[in-house]
Order: C-alpha cells, then sequence, then structure tokens
C-alpha cells in the first residue's frame, strides 16, 4: 500500500474547498491510514523533520496537494531530496486542476 | 520563521482496540483539526495494535480515538517520544479541538494557525532547479535579501522571512521561470506547467530596462541623487517619504508589484532612496561575485 499524503492548503484560497472537502470526504470514508497536513508550503518553510519521514523509505507515496512542480521543489526546499521522476514510487495529484473524484480514485483504489 | 512553532503529532487512532467513527465526524474532526492548522495522521485498519507507528522524527504525539470511555496508557519503548492519549468518543469536533488545544498550550507548543492574529502566511520563493540557471537576477533584483548563494555560489533562498506577502516580483524577473509562488492564483508562477509563451512572455520582462523608463537600479539612483539635491536644500521626512512612494507608485504602474501588496506595506518603515541604492549595490556586488565564482569552479 503506498503512503497516502493529503495537504489542506489551509493558509491559502487557491485550492477549491469543495474539491479538497470531497478529497477528504473520500479518504475518511475508506478503511485506510493517511496522513494530513494543514499546509505543505508552511511545512516546507520550517524544514519540518516529517516530511523526510515521509519519503525516507522506498515505499511508493501518492500525494495531494498542488502543482507536481511546486510540490518537487517544496520538499527540496525542507531539504528532502524528492526521488527522481517516477510515477510508481510517487505522484502528485493536483487539487488545484483535476476533479476529487479523479484524485480520490486515485489515492484509494488500489490494484 | 515569524511564528515559532515547535512541532507534534496528533494521531486518530482507529487500529485494535478502538472504535471507529463514523465517516461523518472522522470528516469533520480531520478538517476542524486541519483548518486550525494541525497535521492528523490516520491510523485505521485491522493489524494495527495500539502503538501505532512513531512517526520517523522523534516528535511528541497526541493520540485520540474513542477508546471506550478510557485512553491507554501509551509510552515510547525507546523512551524518544511523549505520547498523550484522549479518549474521545462521543465528543463534538470543537471538544476534540478544545482538548488538542489544552495539551498543545499546556506543552508550550507554539502553532501557526491560519486565520490567527499574528499568523505567517507562508509566502516565500520555491526555486525549480531544474531551470535555474543561476543567473543571480533573484539575487540582483530584491532588496530584501530573500535570496543568497550556498557554498557551491547556487542560488538560495536564504531569508524567506523577508518576503512580502503575495508579492511575486522576482519571479516575473526571473528569465527562466524558475521562481514559483505555490500560493499565487496563476500559472506559471504557481507552479503550473511552463510552455513556450511563458518563456518568451518572461524574458521580456527580464529587460529591467523597460520599467521606470531606465535600469530599476539607475533610476533608483537617479532618484536618489534628485533626492540628496533636494534634501540638502530642505531636509524634510516628509519629502523623503513622498519620494519613495513615488517610486513604489512607479513600481506599482509597471506591474510588476501588486497595488495590494503595496497598500499594506509601511511606507515609514520602507528603507531610504540612499539605502536603496546601497542594497541595490550590495546584492549586484553579490551576484557578480557569485557568477564569478561558480564560473571559476565550472
Amino acid at each position: 500500500m503506498p503512503k497516502i499524503l493529503y495537504c489542506r492548503c489551509a493558509f491559502a484560497q487557491v485550492v477549491p474547498q469543495a474539491t479538497k472537502d470531497a478529497v477528504l470526504e473520500r479518504l475518511c470514508a475508506s478503511g485506510t491510514s493517511f496522513e494530513t497536513v494543514a499546509d505543505l508550503c508552511e511545512m516546507a518553510a520550517r524544514r519540518d523533520e516529517r516530511l523526510t519521514g515521509l519519503l525516507d523509505s522506498d515505499e511508493p507515496v501518492k500525494i495531494a496537494a498542488c502543482y507536481p512542480r511546486a510540490v518537487k521543489w517544496l520538499f527540496h526546499n525542507a531539504g528532502v531530496p524528492f526521488p527522481a521522476d517516477d510515477p510508481d514510487r510517487i505522484e502528485v495529484l493536483n487539487m488545484r486542476e483535476q476533479t476529487a473524484d479523479a484524485i480520490a480514485d486515485a489515492l484509494i483504489d488500489q490494484p | 520563521m515569524k511564528t515559532e512553532t515547535l512541532p507534534f503529532q496528533v494521531v486518530l487512532y482507529e487500529g485494535d482496540g478502538a472504535q471507529p467513527l463514523a465517516p461523518g465526524d472522522r470528516f469533520a474532526v480531520l478538517s476542524l483539526l486541519l483548518d486550525k492548522g494541525y497535521a492528523v495522521r490516520r491510523v485505521a485498519g485491522p493489524g494495527q495494535t495500539t502503538a501505532p507507528d512513531l512517526p520517523s522524527p522523534a516528535i511528541p504525539l497526541i493520540v485520540i480515538g474513542d477508546f471506550g470511555g478510557a485512553a491507554p496508557v501509551l509510552e515510547d519503548a525507546a523512551g524518544r517520544v511523549s505520547i498523550a492519549t484522549h479518549d474521545i468518543g462521543g465528543l463534538a469536533p470543537d471538544a476534540v479541538l478544545d482538548l488538542i488545544e489544552q495539551g498543545r498550550i499546556g506543552d508550550q507548543r507554539g502553532l501557526n494557525q491560519p486565520g490567527a492574529p499574528g499568523m505567517w502566511k507562508p509566502w516565500f520563493p520555491v526555486i525549480d532547479y531544474d531551470r535555474c540557471t543561476n543567473c543571480m537576477q533573484c539575487l540582483s533584483f530584491c532588496l530584501f535579501d530573500v535570496y543568497g548563494v550556498d557554498e557551491k555560489q547556487k542560488i538560495q533562498v536564504k531569508n524567506q522571512d523577508n518576503c512580502k506577502t503575495n508579492c511575486p516580483a522576482c519571479s516575473r524577473v526571473c528569465p527562466e521561470v524558475a521562481i514559483m509562488f505555490p500560493k499565487y492564483a496563476a500559472g506559471p508562477i504557481n507552479g503550473d506547467v511552463v510552455n513556450q509563451a511563458d518563456v518568451q512572455r518572461e524574458k521580456m520582462k527580464v529587460d529591467i530596462s523597460s520599467l521606470l523608463g531606465g535600469d530599476i537600479y539607475s533610476r533608483l539612483r537617479d532618484r536618489s541623487d534628485a533626492a540628496k539635491s533636494r534634501f540638502s536644500k530642505e531636509r524634510s521626512p516628509d519629502k523623503a517619504l513622498e519620494e519613495r512612494k513615488k517610486c513604489l507608485v512607479k513600481l506599482q504602474q509597471s506591474g510588476i508589484i501588486p497595488a495590494e501588496v503595496l497598500a499594506e506595506l509601511d511606507l515609514s518603515s520602507l528603507p531610504s532612496p540612499e539605502e536603496i541604492q546601497r542594497r541595490a549595490a550590495e546584492a549586484n556586488a553579490r551576484a557578480q561575485a557569485a557568477r564569478e565564482a561558480a564560473a571559476g569552479m565550472a
């Protein structure tokens, strides 16, 4: 099972509220474990150690946040190397652009 | 960071030994905690023990769950992590938040809470090193010492707290569209994919000489010289302030710095024309030195 990280983007209104809520609702209705953070930008700015913990194994990770380019370099900004672009290892789902259903399906529905 | 925080982790535990919350209750608790600035790990499913996996860093845990009336006492066998547990069975989301708030405050842990007075909006530049060519335009441009270089003379965001909230000016002068502000409204500054049209547009914008009718720093120097001349006749703090306002209005008209950012700036606390000139010269010198050092290392 991949690790799942959900970012609430709580400090700004740039991610549609309906999308954020719908993705979280789907996660909450699932039987899976997951990580949620109030704001990935804020954690990256603080170089929060938990970001290291998220990527420190070879486990696949799925991140529901915003633009993949921004997420990748936010981790870098926090001193956490982002693995080379490998969709099997890390998948970033963009709540600013994709639909909530598409994101939730990608997060939860595992083969 | 403008807001000091000592991180800790909230765990919503729903494994063995705890009753799962109803999905609606789970969503209500999680969304409330997230909107208040907390990070929450949900631990769910059979096979989970009463000792959830500890996060890699040794940070304190607050474990909440429906434990049937009495929260278990948990200890980290290695003694690294303090763990507080709370039974939240039957509690409304607000009451859960209160429990966690009390624990946090009792533990003297700060939290940067969205919407709270004095909170710090995480607004700072994020460099896309796949695009950055280390040209130092950003270092030269920023008057607030946000940028610096590392020991390899590579551009870095050194002082992100100095960044002016909602101002993406440096990203607009980056010729490679390599500077992002993830909380900006529009692409490519927000991190959206960069297309060729964006690059062409940014290359046009980076012609700083088009701003303010000439090189921005030359222009500032000119204004400073003019101001000096006037100051020699009539030294007036009010006129100095007016001078800065005019300079900022020019910047505003250029579209580089958003009007709302300028409106929020405390003009009386902004650097004087002489100080701007000095900082610009320093930034240019640092950028030039970094360019030369980087060229020498290549």
